[in-house]
């Protein structure tokens, strides 16, 4: 295969960026998309130019930070991480644009790598369950329904991969922070802070500076786990029956 | 009141204001319908008329009348604080491919659909609510009482083709508007389970269609027959 990649090139946070046309011929369509950029970041090297930075780590789709902007999609052309693509997915001569996850909230650190760090101080805020001292409690001591069970899981199957942040037209992170808040108030262990929780989470979202919801359901539809918008409903009911019931509030963020 | 200033500056809260005012215009729009269908009797305007002169003079209909253009403005002002939070949100460099792929498009452009039924509501305004409350009316009597004739001026406006093309066309939109926010406005305020999405569905669907349409019909139907 012989592709054409439009990619984002940024030297850092500072600097201005832009895109840079690279000819790949070296493109066979079993690699996986992440293969396909480290084959030419080797040329690249070869060649005495500096490589493309992008995120990866297990290269398994289950640890959320390959990222990417494939063609106006995050993750590309199917429902799944980046890493789990393939260049089978794309057509010979295909000119392929790069780019990476815009927000402001995810500040570019260099080319397409971004700092999502405004995630893990939004679970900071409140993504936590108290775990009490004590006797070792039975197995199964507390009921839970198999429904209600299932609906923590799935919520809890959130990688943290930001790509309902890229796919939203409003750069809105409400598709991640209601499946955290989700995970925690179905269930019976997540009850204590259920409150405090939404309200300091929702806070600290809206002091990252993401955007606000508008249904469009672009997040759901690009999510690689799946995460329902079902759970977006869920936070609204568990902050406005929170802020309106609870007592003791600490709305600002209780991240940094 | 601390938490009330938290819970309105919040997105959340501004999304609640926005679903409330939403729904409340709905609400609006099918009162507004069935008083408008009254122009399609065949009684030269009589029931219309009557209708109109008790909107427009009854007290109470007068405080919901107030009420309603608040409503208005506020869903207008808090959609505007919205998108430009929102378009901040999305930082300095914008994205150069985008895909419309993963959402409907009509939920991609409220704020477009939204300034056309402004656009519309105020040359509607002008030409019949202001003619009406402020202006130099026609009157007509019935059973020895005088009515303003504002049947008279519905139908002077509907016998105007670009009137009634713009009329045709900002309906369009109001349907393409209501097809998104209808149903969303239902999702922001967290009623959202598989035993009734079918119903918000189907009446938030069924809605965006019937109630524009027949808002269009009636001057189709006054410019034609």
């Amino acid at each position: 295969m012989k592709i054409t990649l439009k990619v984002w090139r940024q030297k850092d946070a500072n600097s201005k960026g832009a895109f840079k046309t690279y000819e790949h011929s070296h493109v066979s369509q079993d690699m996986s998309f992440l293969e396909m950029l480290d084959v030419l970041n080797n040329e690249l090297v070869q060649k005495g130019e500096e490589s493309i930075a992008f995120d990866h780590d297990c290269r398994e789709g289950i640890c959320g930070m390959c990222s990417l902007y494939i063609n106006g999609r995050p993750h590309g052309p199917l429902q799944t991480t980046t890493c789990q693509l393939h260049m089978r997915s794309f057509k010979d001569g295909e000119t392929i644009t790069i780019e990476p996850w815009r927000a402001k909230a995810f500040p570019v650190v260099k080319d397409l790598v971004v700092d999502r760090s405004a995630f893990d101080r939004i679970q900071r805020a409140g993504g936590y369950v108290s775990v009490n001292t004590g006797g070792v409690p039975d197995a199964n001591e507390i009921a839970i329904p198999k429904k209600i069970a299932d609906e923590a899981f799935d919520a809890a199957t959130c990688i943290g991969c930001g790509a309902c942040v890229a796919a939203c037209k409003n750069a809105s992170a409400m598709l991640f922070v209601s499946a955290k808040v989700s995970q925690f108030a179905l269930l019976p262990q997540g009850q204590p802070e259920r409150k405090e929780r939404v309200e300091k989470m929702v806070a600290q979202m809206d002091d990252e500076g993401f955007g606000a919801c508008t249904n469009t359901k672009a997040c759901e539809a690009e999510c690689p786990k799946g995460i329902s918008v079902a759970n977006i409903a869920r936070m609204n009911r568990e902050y406005f029956s929170a802020i309106t019931s609870s007592y003791e509030v600490m709305a600002k963020g209780g991240g940094d | 009141m601390n938490w009330l200033i938290t819970l309105f500056t919040s997105t959340l809260g501004r999304k609640l204001l926005m679903a409330l005012t939403g729904l409340f215009l709905i609400l609006f729009l099918a009162v507004h319908l069935i008083g408008n269908l009254q122009l399609l009797k065949d009684d030269g305007g009589r029931a219309f008329n009557v209708y109109a002169e008790f909107m427009s003079t009854n007290p109470l209909i007068q405080i919901v009348s107030k009420g309603n253009f608040f409503f208005i403005l506020l869903h207008i002002f808090i959609s505007i604080v919205l998108t430009i939070k929102n378009r901040q949100a999305r930082g300095t460099d914008r994205y150069a491919v985008t895909s419309g792929k993963s959402s409907i498009w009509s939920s991609r452009n409220m704020g477009i659909l939204g300034t056309i039924v402004l656009v519309f509501l105020v040359v509607h305004l002008k030409h019949f609510w202001a003619e009406m409350h402020f202006g130099d009316m026609p009157k007509v009597t019935y059973d020895g009482t005088e009515y303003r004739d504002i049947y008279s001026l519905v139908a002077q406006w509907f016998a105007v083709p670009w009137y009634v093309a713009l009329y045709v066309f900002c309906m369009a939109a109001v349907g393409f508007h209501l097809w998104h926010g209808f149903a969303s406005s239902f999702q922001t305020l967290g009623l959202n389970h598989p035993k009734y999405n079918g119903i918000i569905n189907f009446l938030g669907k069924t809605f965006s269609v019937v109630v524009p349409a027949l808002f269009a019909w009636i001057p189709i139907n006054m410019f034609f027959f």
